[in-house]
């Protein structure tokens, strides 16, 4: 990895220690009477206080089963289900809500197009290409479906600073694959790839571009247009929303000629014992009743975003990241992963020391009240190409301060001590 | 964190006993750790008559509870039987550790228990109930 000093960014657009307020989960204290310090945002963020009240007055008032009674509350439950789905639509820039399809998750969202529109689309000779920065939820389901078709996966190659190699990228486009599938922003190192350019590239060449903007989407505009994408993928739970919803964003034509991925009630338009007509989209890809009150708390959860500006949640963490990065950087041993730029990197900082293992980082920084993630991240590619077995991996959010930046650092800086003692 | 990486825990990981391979050996299994990548590989050597232990050695890379366990594990090992082996209990190796061992750590601890059962009896075998609170 490149070592270099980043100039510091302009002081944060917000407080995170203000907005530590918003979120219950910080009046706890961990078991060692710490201040609970959670660097962990991007394997799930906590909930404000807003979304929580909000799926429990649905609970509480609004709930009935959507789409089906033909009485006040079951239309009341359906109106606020589908303000969600236009709250979705708006925050991605989608062109129409009809272009939103809830999902559980980013991985259901990619197993969806991987199984819906792959099996429709893919055949003997087709290659897909992805990239090694990918989570494994953009791997697997292109492994799987290309096995069963008897397409070709190729892989985009990594930078030895962790950045997509674009002239690899070429390489591959030559063979006209039908599908690039690339993630905004790695959870794994950080990097913020070139998405817009990589879809412009992949267009010229006649694929068709799948977004994963789950890690990419709680912190920072995602604009499906600007990307010029035709799939983006998101997660709910990542982006200060419950667990168990998410969405795919699709061109509406590539929906409306793609066959369901499950099928079964809500999706269809008749049912016969001979056979079944489908639903318009988005609902014939949403079978069975939805996540309902989930969706409802992604809404709020985007409410919530939207009003501190995505624009300013970026600065927010391009500030912390400055620091952090700095921080480490000054730590003897310690190796970060990923590019030096902030430009290109989120608030994301994977690192690993020889002598201490991740693991045992993880640990020693718990006992510090610190909440990071160690291992391979769903990214075990990443870890192969950097040639470690795991890291320790810090992530920022709207709650985080210098506070918590200096308590990494600190706790970091002890580990090394006890493991060189 | 005082607790868990005691000194005698952090000596045994910079200075693993019974580290190494043997050549020739007797039985010999390795296994990884899947949530951390943990790795660890074991060779015995087994007295032909008694069927006792006669020689052990590990290596491995990985954090320091696995590979420490690994190690004081490996200094109970000369001299018992098979079965006796066999009839280890997890429970006795995170006793063995003498430090306080978390849900997301198990794993960890009983890497080294897990490649030992397995080369006694010839082949990968399950993770323990034990270690089943662990993340996977």
């Amino acid at each position: 990895m490149t070592a270099g000093t980043p100039t510091v960014g302009i002081p944060g657009a917000f407080s995170g220690t203000e907005r530590r307020a918003d979120f219950p989960v910080f009046e706890r204290t961990t078991s060692t009477g710490r201040r609970l310090v959670y660097l962990d945002a991007a394997a799930s963020s906590p909930k404000p206080r807003v979304v929580i009240d909000a799926m429990a007055d649905a609970y509480a008032y609004h709930y009935a089963n959507v789409h089906r009674g033909i009485y006040e509350l079951s239309e009341d439950a359906t109106q606020r289900f589908e303000a969600a789905r236009r709250k979705v639509a708006a925050f991605l820039n989608a062109p129409s809500e009809r272009e939103i399809v809830f999902v559980r998750n980013a991985t259901e969202a990619v197993n969806l197009v991987a199984y819906s529109w792959g099996r429709a689309n893919l055949g003997p000779g087709d290659v897909v290409v992805t990239t090694q920065i990918e989570h494994h939820a953009n791997i697997v389901p292109w492994q799987q479906v290309t096995r069963e078709t008897g397409a070709e996966l190729r892989y985009v190659a990594l930078t030895d600073d962790g950045r997509l190699d674009l002239d690899d990228l070429d390489r591959h486009l030559a063979a006209r694959p039908k599908l690039v599938a690339v993630a905004a922003v790695s959870n794994a190192l950080g990097t913020i790839n070139p998405v817009a350019d990589i879809a412009a590239r992949a267009h010229a060449a006649g694929a068709l571009v799948l977004v994963d903007a789950a890690q990419a989407a709680p912190h920072m505009t995602v604009d499906v247009q600007a990307y010029g994408a035709d799939f983006t993928v998101i997660s709910g739970h990542k982006m200060l929303g419950p667990s168990g919803i998410g969405a795919l964003w699709a061109r509406r034509e590539l929906l409306e000629a793609m066959p369901p991925f499950l099928t079964g009630g809500n999706m269809i338009i008749r049912v016969t014992l001979e056979g079944a007509e489908w639903n318009e989209v988005p609902q014939k890809f949403e079978a069975g009743t939805p996540a309902i009150v989930e969706a409802i708390g992604l809404g709020a959860a985007i409410d919530y975003l939207t009003e501190i500006g995505m624009a300013n949640v970026r600065e927010h963490e391009r500030y912390l990241f400055t620091h952090a990065w700095a921080a480490l950087g000054e730590i003897p041993t310690v190796r970060r992963l990923g590019p030096d730029d902030p430009a290109i990197h989120a608030g994301v900082i994977s690192f690993v020391l020889d002598a201490v293992h991740p693991h045992d980082m993880a640990t020693i920084l718990d006992h510090h009240g610190v909440a990071v993630r160690a291992g391979h991240h769903c990214a075990q590619p990443v870890m192969a190409r950097y040639d470690v077995p795991a890291t320790t991996r810090a992530s920022f959010y709207v709650y985080n301060d210098l506070d918590d930046v200096a308590a990494l650092a600190d706790a970091v800086r002890e580990a090394v001590t006890l493991f060189s003692g | 964190m005082d607790n868990l990486y005691r000194d005698f825990i952090l000596e045994h990981y910079r200075n693993p006993h019974n580290h190494g391979v043997l050549d020739p050996h007797d039985l010999h299994a390795a296994d990884s750790n899947p949530t951390c990548g943990d790795e660890l590989s074991m060779t015995l050597r087994v007295d032909d008559g008694r069927q006792h232990i006669t020689d052990v050695a590990f290596e491995g890379r990985g954090c320091a509870i696995s590979q420490a366990s690994a190690s004081i594990l490996t200094d109970t090992l000369v001299g018992l039987s098979l079965n006796e082996v066999r009839a280890i209990s997890p429970q006795s190796v995170l006793d063995e550790l003498g430090v306080p061992i978390g849900p997301a750590r198990l794993k960890c601890a009983l890497l080294g228990y897990k490649v030992l059962q397995g080369a006694v009896s010839g082949a990968t075998v399950a993770w323990p109930a034990e270690a089943e609170a662990s993340f996977g």
